[in-house]
């Protein structure tokens, strides 16, 4: 019997096993949801699609891991990866991504390509080619007559994970830059003409996905392992969860995110580990043509 | 063509037959050059004809040589017998089932990257700008992953292609052979399409998709073409590729992403995107700073690769020879009249 067969009847045996195996993935979604949402923030308000977002995000993770080696503690490296992500976004912003924003797009694909190669192969100039992780320490729960394990860890970023999305909500509808940053995506002329310094909330607006990032690449360091070369994977799951799930609304980009999760997890036990980037790339694919053939019968085109 | 045209040719023609002899200790890396100079030409064509950027060309690079691979072993012996590392080295080819076995396999590479191309265009080619080059993105990626866990084809260990039957310089010539007559039959076949009403169709797609399907072009058709004509030459360029370099290897050789796949569009925005002789141009300087200057560098090189997209795209965005064409009109323009 083929490999895939017996591990689908493994569920069989074991319901149990199902559950841990989808519970993994949900808890790991919560953090895809982090990276498309600042993704989706980036899109919507400076019209760029961000290649470079999978690395800032293991960028993050590295980061994480590096402070954690200073001896800070595994929760502090999770702020301290995220500003120092927010200073570099802000760097790259006032560097390089504010010649590109306002340009064509294929200008700032090639652009965010080129930053993304740029920092996958700093990584591992840096770090080595190593698969790394930050072990929080925290242990797990036993639960379901101790056969299924809930990682404490896991369940700690699935909070910061959701607090950290609540809190750019409510600083996005309630504070004076955050009202600045949707004026600025909603029409950037009608924002200048009244006074909105869009150049400084494009930076900002690119700095704290930066941040974002950084706090999503900390946490993924701490409940998973990372490599110089995952960013991609990341970013394409980024992109799907956000054409999924639309540029505006953060709890359908929670629930693709957790969906992709389980999704993900769910074929990697099936199929074996190597395939996870495949399905993810096979995935997108599958929603990028679905989203295209339905806009076609009304003769639109996905833009 | 004026007298001048043709006297360029004519010089251009007769170094490019001369250069293996005059240099015969780097007729494999003049070899590689026309290789880079097909990679350059055949990104260009969405990249700079159509505006399209696709990251994930070397899906088809890979493609056509594990294609050109599998029928070149594959009509003599058992494939998997002969990657099977227990079996390895007891399989040998007689010279005239070499050279047999490469012409089929020269001939297979380039259907298989076609026929991947009309399939991942079919789905892909409806979608747009961003969309298309994000789904392009894993394309590379995923045809690795796949090689390497095909087992069939070697899987992660790769593929140790049938050695050439003669002696070391031979060899060289005969894959410089290969690679400049490919790399001039790419050139050849792109300047005529690029010439004709596809190449009129490609740039009305770059300069504004909606209107040019509003006059009734049929742009997903004209795209997936265009990706199809690529990917021909690409397979093509990984055929000779894998026997130029005698072992495959899924993700540093067939499908690197990393090397290949960003040194194309490297050298075809480095050259000027969108124009016939940039990416040759592009080629020819990336491919020599390359050779001078790669090993000093000291494995910051792939970091170096990054830096110099970024700069390029934001500070000298049309490329040597838009530059240059911007900066002397009269060259440029007078050497256009002289064509019509």
């Amino acid at each position: 019997m083929p490999a895939p067969m017996t591990n689908l009847l493994l569920f069989l045996e074991a319901p149990a096993l199902l559950v841990q195996v989808l519970l993994d993935g949900i808890l790991i979604g919560a953090i895809y949801a982090l990276a498309a949402y600042g993704m989706a923030l980036v899109w919507g308000v400076m019209n760029i699609v961000n290649v470079v977002q999978g690395e800032l995000v293991i960028l993050g993770g590295y980061l994480a891991i590096m402070f954690s080696g200073l001896g800070v503690s595994a929760f502090l490296t999770v702020p301290l990866a995220a500003a120092a992500l927010f200073a570099l976004g802000w760097v790259m912003y006032a560097g390089v991504v504010f010649r590109v924003t306002g340009k064509d797009m294929f200008v700032s694909l090639l652009a965010t390509f080129g930053l993304s190669i740029l920092i996958a192969q700093l990584i591992n100039q840096i770090w080595g080619a190593d698969v790394r992780s930050l072990d929080a320490e925290l242990g797990s729960w036993l639960i379901l007559d101790s056969v299924v394990t809930i990682s404490r860890a896991r369940v700690a970023a699935l909070a910061a994970a959701l607090v950290l999305g609540a809190a750019l909500v409510v600083f996005l509808r309630t504070s004076r830059l955050g009202r600045a940053i949707r004026a600025t995506a909603q029409n950037a002329r009608a924002a200048r003409a009244l006074g909105v310094d869009t150049d400084w909330v494009y930076a900002a607006t690119y700095a704290i996905n930066g941040a974002i990032c950084g706090a999503a690449g900390a946490l993924i360091a701490m409940i998973w392992v990372i490599h110089p070369f995952a960013g991609l994977v990341f970013t394409i799951r980024a992109f799907a969860i956000v054409i999924l799930a639309g540029l505006g609304n953060l709890a359908l980009v929670i629930a693709a995110a957790l969906g992709l999760g389980a999704a993900e997890n769910f074929v990697g036990f099936v199929l074996g580990a190597q395939f996870q980037g495949a399905f993810v790339f096979s995935l997108l694919v599958a929603i990028l043509v679905w989203r295209s053939r339905r806009l076609a019968r009304s003769r639109k085109v996905l833009r | 063509m004026s007298a001048r045209r043709w006297a360029l040719h004519g010089a251009l023609a007769l170094l490019t037959a001369a250069a293996p002899f005059l240099l015969p200790a780097l007729a494999v890396q003049l070899a590689m050059l026309w290789i880079m100079v097909t990679l350059a030409l055949t990104w260009d064509t969405l990249g700079g004809q159509m505006g399209y950027n696709s990251f994930g060309n070397i899906l088809f690079f890979g493609i056509g040589m594990y294609a050109s691979a599998i029928v070149q072993v594959g009509l003599f012996h058992d494939v998997a017998a002969y990657t099977d590392p227990a079996g390895s080295g007891s399989l040998t080819f007689t010279p005239r089932e070499y050279y047999l076995g490469l012409a089929a396999g020269l001939l297979a590479a380039p259907i298989a990257a076609t026929l991947a191309a009309l399939a991942f265009g079919a789905l892909i080619l409806g979608l747009r700008g961003p969309y298309f080059a994000i789904a392009t993105l894993g394309l590379g990626i995923a045809g690795g992953e796949f090689a390497a866990a095909w087992g069939y084809v070697g899987g992660a260990s790769g593929f140790l292609m049938p050695v050439f039957p003669g002696e070391f310089g031979r060899r060289a010539l005969f894959f410089y052979a290969l690679a400049a007559s490919l790399g001039i039959a790419t050139f050849a076949a792109l300047r005529w399409l690029y010439g004709r009403r596809f190449g009129l169709a490609l740039n009305a797609i770059r300069d504004d998709e909606d209107k040019a399907e509003a006059l009734g072009l049929p742009t997903v058709r004209v795209k997936i073409a265009a990706w199809a004509v690529s990917a021909f030459f690409l397979g093509l360029a990984g055929a000779i590729f894998g026997n130029l370099n005698g072992l495959i290897e899924p993700r540093e050789v067939a499908f690197s992403g990393a090397t290949f796949g960003v040194w194309m569009v490297l050298m075809a925005i480095l050259g000027g995107k969108g124009t016939m002789w940039g990416p040759v141009v592009g080629a020819v300087v990336f491919h020599v700073t390359k050779e001078l200057f790669w090993t000093y560098l000291l494995g910051w090189q792939r970091v170096a690769l990054g830096v110099l997209i970024v700069v390029i795209v934001l500070f000298f965005p049309l490329g040597i020879l838009g530059h240059a064409r911007r900066r002397w009109p009269e060259t440029f323009r007078a050497r256009v009249e002289g064509a019509a």
